[in-house]
């Protein structure tokens, strides 16, 4: 889809006139992907206005109480940053394989199961020096989410599956894992009412940024977010996936190993959903449970449409919609509004972002792109 | 054997009776989703459907007394979000993919959202048929309890397969999933009837949302639908687009469904998540085997994008 605009903004800068040199003709395309999504974004932030505005609430007073949960105070700042974690990385599960043209949205799947691996890497290795622990996590998480979506990957191009449903079938088959062992084998037997796996131990646990509340996940994210933005857009092997994604003859015909490209984007992908798992058991729940299903990895698939499956432009957008998701609590204590009114936001915004797309290339003040 | 006890035969009997009451919700949806991808759009939406569908159904039943209107609310409602989605998807450049992943948020959403006041309250349920009365094995009378939805769903896959093959607008369907410059050549708008499509579609698929809150399980809360719908999607897939196929694997997965809850009740807890997740796992299964990366499948419109 993203290789698609981009064809169609080509197609119009050629035939547009070029006697406009200057600022629009060298930047015109890069104002379109900050100006288009804005805009859906105040779309949906109006029809949503209008939307509590049937239910007798001040859309005025939404707009101040959405501001003010997200980004009014320091403590609702790191409160937004602390969800922007997860998202950027469960971001980068559906933005890396889009890179091949494919559309994986089970990145929920592969957090819980990066949160499974991370949780029983530091389980067997109790005692040992917590940084040893913290390493372990950070690889069994990242393994683990990284082979459940190269699953998806290889029967994607191995047995022709479509990714999109089967990676989603693998969220539910997750979920059904986690509980059952959470339940079962791994169960602490001192977690009565809400069945959870042994606490890793405080000492692992990978705590907060200095003078900050905010965990180290953020640190983790940023990371991740640069590395595949370098990966994708400045090595070569970046390059051969951006060519398969946006021909795949082209790309089997000039040779490149196309199961290799598939395989390792999603590895990476769900790597990067896996280490989200991780983050969420070494910084917040300090176990595993049910609790982990909290839909970061749905709201992650958001994050990346909107960012345009770019993975810089991924951190701002994970920090807006972390943002949008931290004000819930307040519309909940002063609005009266329900918890799921987050999600309703998050639906509308992605309706608005997909439906934004047919005016790429469109806006004639824009047209100056070479 | 004593009255009433009928040991590990209850398992069996489980799954038949699940394979009745589990199965509508799946009949409903991929029947409805036949018919969207016939036309040549996918809309990945209807697990967002079928929640906003079972919500609102619960919803009319409660404020109005009878669950036939909140039967019908139900397909209005499913109706509706089909044509957004149809709306959104006929502008240029737009992928149906995504947009029906996107109303799949928003529908879930909305249905939490609007949905909050009904957790508490008790809506008239609908009326089941007793198809067992000849039987003294009350586990086999309560297998046997039909909904009468289930006997219009399985009336309705043989009515598409013949509507699909000789009438006109089966034709004009099929001609719009096949090949959009055919049906455009003919002089009918694409969009128009893949707009129709997909709002049918989202009037089956709400309608099988209905039959969760007022039949079986027969209550409205959050985890009421979880992944129903999008199963219902991927087994129109193996299904071969074809409603026939579509009403025996419905069956096969509301039996596959109820394995978990049947294990259980004979005492068999130990696994009882992982067989919860046996429609999931045989829908993958499934599709493994069925799939080929060679060709495209039999049976598949060709403009459906996710067959590629």
């Amino acid at each position: 889809m993203t290789s698609e605009a981009a064809d169609s903004a080509e197609a119009v800068g050629a035939v547009a006139p070029a006697a406009d040199p200057g600022f629009l003709q060298r930047h015109g395309g890069t104002i379109e992907y900050v100006l288009i999504p804005g805009a859906a974004l105040a779309g949906a932030l109006l029809v949503f206005g209008i939307f509590v505005m049937l239910f007798g609430k001040n859309p005025l007073d939404l707009y101040f109480y959405m501001y003010y949960g997200a980004f009014g105070t320091w403590f609702s700042w790191q409160n937004t940053l602390t969800r922007a974690a997860p998202l950027i990385l469960t971001a980068l599960c559906t933005a890396l394989p889009a890179q091949l043209g494919m559309v994986v949205i089970g990145g929920e799947g592969a957090l819980l199961i990066g949160a499974l691996s991370a949780t029983s890497a530091a389980l067997l290795l109790q005692g040992m020096p917590p940084l040893v622990v913290q390493i372990a996590m950070v690889i069994a998480g990242v393994i683990g989410g990284g082979l459940w979506i190269m699953l998806a990957g290889a029967l994607r191009q191995y047995r022709g599956v479509n990714e999109t449903i089967s990676s989603l079938l693998l969220v539910y088959i997750a979920l059904a894992i986690l509980n059952h062992l959470v339940e079962g084998m791994m169960r602490d037997p001192a977690s009565l009412n809400k069945p959870s796996t042994r606490e890793i131990g405080a000492a692992n646990m990978i705590g907060s940024i200095p003078g900050t509340d905010v965990h180290w996940g953020l640190v983790f994210g940023l990371i991740a977010a640069i590395a595949a933005y370098i990966l994708i857009y400045h090595t070569v092997f970046g390059f051969a996936a951006r060519v398969a994604g946006g021909n795949i003859r082209a790309a089997k015909i000039v040779g490149l190993g196309v199961s290799k490209l598939i395989l390792t984007i999603c590895f990476l992908a769900g790597g990067a959903a896996g280490l989200a798992g991780m983050v969420e058991v070494a910084a917040v729940q300090g176990r595993t449970n049910a609790n982990l299903a909290a839909g970061y990895g749905f709201t992650g698939i958001l994050v990346a449409f909107l960012a345009r499956q770019n993975p810089l432009a991924i951190i701002p957008v994970a920090i807006l919609l972390g943002g949008i998701s931290a004000s819930g609590g307040l519309l909940q204590r002063r609005l009266g509004l329900p918890d799921a009114s987050v999600l309703v936001l998050q639906g509308i915004i992605f309706v608005f972002v997909l439906a934004s797309d047919a005016l790429y290339g469109r806006i004639r003040f824009l047209k100056g792109k070479p | 054997m004593a009255d009433g006890s009928i040991g590990l035969w209850t398992v069996p009997l489980a799954v038949l009776g699940g394979a009745i009451r589990v199965s509508t919700p799946f009949l409903f949806v991929s029947l409805g989703e036949c018919i969207t991808e016939r036309s040549g759009r996918i809309n990945l939406g209807l697990e967002g459907t079928l929640v906003m569908g079972a919500m609102s159904a619960y919803g009319i039943s409660y404020l109005t007394g009878s669950p036939w209107l909140g039967v019908f609310a139900a397909g209005i409602t499913g109706a509706l979000l089909g044509a957004l989605h149809a709306g959104i998807c006929s502008l240029p450049r737009v992928n149906d993919v995504a947009v029906g992943i996107a109303l799949m948020l928003f529908g879930t959403g909305l249905a939490f959202y609007l949905g909050k006041p009904l957790i508490e309250p008790t809506a008239p349920r609908l009326p089941a048929i007793d198809f067992g009365w000849w039987s003294d094995i009350p586990q086999l009378r309560a297998a046997l309890r039909v909904n009468v939805l289930f006997l219009i769903g399985i009336a309705l896959a043989p009515i598409l397969y013949w509507a699909f093959r000789t009438t006109r607008w089966g034709l004009l369907i099929r001609t719009a999933g096949e090949s959009s410059d055919a049906a455009r050549a003919m002089g009918h708008s694409v969009l128009l009837i893949r707009l129709r499509a997909t709002m049918v579609g989202g009037f089956l698929a709400g309608i099988g949302g209905s039959f969760l809150s007022l039949f079986y399980p027969g209550s409205w809360n959050e985890g009421l639908s979880s992944g129903q719908g999008i199963t219902a999607v991927a087994l129109v897939i193996f299904a071969r687009w074809d409603p026939l196929l579509c009403l025996w694997a419905s069956l096969a997965f509301g039996g596959a469904a109820a394995l978990g809850p049947a294990l259980q009740s004979v005492g068999v807890t130990s696994g009882y998540h992982l067989f919860n997740a046996a429609p999931y796992i045989l829908t993958l299964a499934i599709m493994i085997i069925t799939c080929s990366p060679k060709r495209t499948l039999t049976g598949a419109p060709a403009e459906l994008s996710i067959t590629r």
